[in-house]
């Protein structure tokens, strides 16, 4: 029976790619390990190997098809004296032809959403961008590449520096042409020595310059942070305000899919702790690159937490010379008044999803997106469980001193007489990440965990 | 526990400098006993205000180990930056940051260079460009690095000095520092105060290899073993490092061979070397007593000297009286600095 060949994954995050080349045609005898075609993400490009002998039956994507997704079979191989005629023939289940394709089932129980968008769902206007902005798709990985470019091209102090950001265009890709635009000079690919480089860049930025640094994750910050906290988040106060450093630290913070306990942590809270930093972590497009446009403004240092889940997600960036988004300020994303349902960065795809599901059940939630985590917005919080007397908070971290225990005193603090119910919290759950695809999946937060914390406190 | 190493200072520079460094002339001489003395007669009001309880916290003191930060200084041009670990007072005074704000700044008063926010190991001077004051062990050599960075971004012709110890030479962020400051050919000049004891660790205790000139052998990147007690000899090597940083060729390591007379910090145990040791260093080596008797025998006045001495001890008395007089820092400024 003729065997399929799928399109296959070049990433635990991949959800599509392009089928850019076929370098075997139709009727071509393949040996195994044969490259059979070239396939490319935004991100990476791959070549596609045969793990069968046989004639290549039948091409079933052409080349040059975009947005193909992740095991589409893409053609058939004929084995054993097999014809073209055999290719009516029901194909063979779920053969397993390229050796990067991770098993489908794997792919299924990935904990990233798939498809939707952030925005889409997005039922109040950004305050942020005036009404009649024309609006333009892009992924976030590109909002975030414009806003470096931005930041770049208005300020000759700006420059990019990290493991991989420049020849190779960023290890997720956020760096893309950077190099190209702006030369070695302010593109500067490091050593991998996150302790030393975080250092060099706070002593630029001590001189004035504004090092955007990038961490290929924030997992290996942890080699860094005495410098971030210790030197960069301290000096200021330590000189009496003489020297202070204005230093973007950012990257992929949290959990991605299915690289395990080490590569998986969520910092959120570790940094939100500190006087002297600002951090930020969005969800929309349109935040990502507003806010990293204020960050790297911003005279202080900013933790800039991205997801590498969301980097290929789309939304709508309004099209603006200088789209600036405040550090500090939290947005009503849906409004509701039964629950108050707080969120940032990933967390925030749990929160709307349950907003959705409670909505068929007649509850109304309030979904806030805190996006900067320091300084909290506080007044939106507080006004939003004034008005709903309930409140769930969101996060993929760990509990325990997490964001939204701060949260939940705070509300505690300002809000206690408007409570109706204790404040709830969905969080990751309290053990270190497990590599198992259904083990990771229930680490994680789920929309359905919301939706049960959210009917709780409203008693339902 | 480590033996002094050193035998008289001259014998000295014939093995690390294969002969005498180059003579100073009379207004060099007279400046590096001035600036050595302000920091000795500095550090040792510091120690009596820490005993009458003026000063808190830590405090580290330079006595002994002058020579190094006056003739580095001597060797840098304007816009060349400093950079140091918690050993700082020497250095702050070598830059020719203010005593008063130095001093007020170690008894926390609201004139400190930090107003009083800071204390002893975190003290800064844009003016100056002494970029710190860092109380984390090697943090200053990443920092470092950084600064010279930054000069090589904005092609200033600037170099920058990370001064360090024998100890932080073992962190591991100092030669992800060395191996970044050498790719990018960095006009760095990682100056190792060795002083022979890490707290109370001597050298022989916690290095591998105890030639710290060798420490940058991996990078590539040149080093010197430096009689850090001849001031001469300390400026004759920072000239010829700041040249070569100077003229695009990367980073350059000295070894400040010198010695700390007074404890790790004030209450130090003292049980790690014997009186002996630091009696002999200070009878043979003294960096100061060596300027003074080669301006003695080059017949300047006892008179002059007497007017040097008087000078520093009017600078570090009143800045003494001023620290202990200006008003601590008002209480708002609790919550003031942390953004700007």
């Amino acid at each position: 029976m003729p065997i399929q060949v799928l399109m296959p994954a070049l990433s635990p995050t991949m959800e599509k790619g392009n089928l850019a080349k076929w370098l075997k045609k139709e009727g071509e005898t393949i040996k195994s390990g044969d490259v059979i075609a070239e396939i490319e993400t935004d991100k990476a490009t791959m070549e596609v190997e045969a793990t069968d002998e046989g004639t290549l039956g039948k091409i079933l994507i052409a080349e040059g098809t975009a947005d193909v997704p992740v095991n589409t079979p893409i053609a058939t191989i004929l084995v054993d004296g097999e014809s073209a005629a055999d290719l009516a023939k029901a194909p063979a289940p779920a053969a397993k032809a390229a050796e990067s394709a991770p098993p489908a089932a794997a792919k299924a129980e990935a904990p990233a959403p798939k498809a939707a968008p952030a925005p889409q769902a997005v039922a109040e206007p950004d305050p942020e961008v005036p009404a009649g902005t024309e609006m333009i798709t892009q992924t976030i990985r590109e909002a975030l590449r414009d806003a470096m470019a931005e930041e770049m091209r208005r300020d000759p102090d700006v420059f990019v520096m990290g493991e991989e950001v420049a020849e190779y265009q960023g290890a997720y890709k956020v760096t893309q042409g950077l190099l190209q635009e702006f030369g070695a000079r302010r593109v500067i690919d490091t050593p991998i020595t996150e302790h030393g480089f975080a250092g060099v860049g706070v002593g630029a930025a001590m001189t004035g310059l504004k090092p955007v640094v990038e961490f290929m994750t924030f997992n290996f910050a942890m080699q860094a942070i005495d410098q971030i906290i210790n030197s960069a988040a301290k000096t200021l106060y330590m000189s009496g305000g003489q020297m202070g450093c204005s230093i973007v630290f950012r990257g992929p913070n949290g959990a991605a899919a299915r690289v395990a306990a080490q590569h998986s942590q969520d910092y959120s809270s570790w940094y939100s702790n500190v006087p002297g930093l600002k951090v930020v972590a969005p969800f929309s497009a349109a935040d990502y690159k507003g806010l990293l446009k204020a960050a790297i403004r911003d005279p202080n240092p900013v933790i800039f937490l991205e997801n590498e889940v969301l980097y290929g997600h789309t939304g709508e960036v309004p099209k603006l010379d200088d789209f600036i988004v405040p550090i500090g300020k939290a947005r009503i994303v849906r409004s509701g008044s039964h629950v108050s349902i707080i969120s940032w960065s990933n967390g925030m795809t749990y929160a709307l999803k349950a907003a959705d599901e409670l909505a068929k059940e007649g509850i109304e939630a309030e979904v806030i997106d805190l996006r900067t985590l320091r300084p909290m917005d506080t007044e939106t919080i507080i006004n939003s469980v004034k008005k709903t007397g309930r409140a769930v908070t969101v996060e993929e971290g760990w509990a325990q001193s997490g964001v939204g225990a701060e949260i939940a005193a705070r509300i505690m603090e300002n809000a206690f007489d408007y409570l109706d119910a204790p404040v709830a919290r969905v969080s990751g759950k309290d053990v270190p990440m497990p590599y198992a695809a259904n083990l990771e999946k229930l680490a994680l937060p789920s929309a359905a965990e919301v939706v049960e914390a959210a009917k709780a406190v409203c008693y339902r | 526990m480590a033996a002094p190493k050193k035998a008289a200072a001259s014998a000295e520079h014939d093995k690390i400098n294969g002969g005498s460094p180059p003579e100073f002339t009379r207004e060099q001489e007279l400046k590096a006993l001035r600036d050595m003395l302000l920091i000795r007669r500095f550090e040792e009001k510091a120690g009596q205000l820490y005993g009458m309880g003026a000063i808190g916290g830590f405090c580290h003191l330079y006595i002994g180990q002058e020579a190094v930060v006056v003739g580095m200084q001597m060797a840098l041009k304007q816009g060349d930056q400093v950079i140091t670990g918690y050993r700082d007072h020497g250095h702050m005074l070598a830059t020719g940051m203010d005593a008063n704000g130095v001093m007020a700044e170690l008894t926390g008063r609201r004139g400190g260079y930090s107003k009083g926010k800071g204390g002893s190991m975190h003290m800064f001077s844009k003016e100056k460009h002494f970029y710190g004051g860092h109380g984390i062990v090697g943090a200053q050599v990443s920092l470092g690095t950084g600064l010279a960075f930054a000069n090589n971004y904005r092609s200033n012709g600037n170099v920058s000095v990370a001064y360090f110890g024998d100890g932080a030479a073992n962190q591991g962020q100092v030669y992800e520092s060395f191996n970044m400051a050498e790719l990018w050919k960095l006009p760095v000049i990682y100056v190792i105060e060795n002083n022979r004891y890490a707290m109370g660790t001597s050298v022989s205790r916690a290095s591998a290899q105890q030639d710290f000139s060798k420490r940058g052998a991996s990078f590539n990147i040149p080093g010197k073993q430096v009689d850090g007690m001849d001031v001469r000899a300390v400026k004759a090597a920072g000239d010829e490092a700041a040249a070569w940083c100077r003229a695009g060729k990367g980073p350059f390591i000295l070894e400040m061979q010198t010695y700390r007379y007074r404890g790790h910090s004030m209450s130090d145990p003292a049980k790690y070397r014997t009186r002996e040791e630091v009696e002999k260093v200070r009878h043979d080596q003294d960096p100061i007593e060596q300027v003074r008797n080669r301006l003695l025998a080059a017949k300047v006045s006892e008179a002059d000297l007497k007017a040097i001495d008087a000078e520093v001890r009017d600078i570090v008395n009143a800045s003494a009286d001023f620290a202990q007089h200006d008003p601590e820092p008002d209480a708002a400024e609790l919550w003031t600095d942390v953004y700007r």
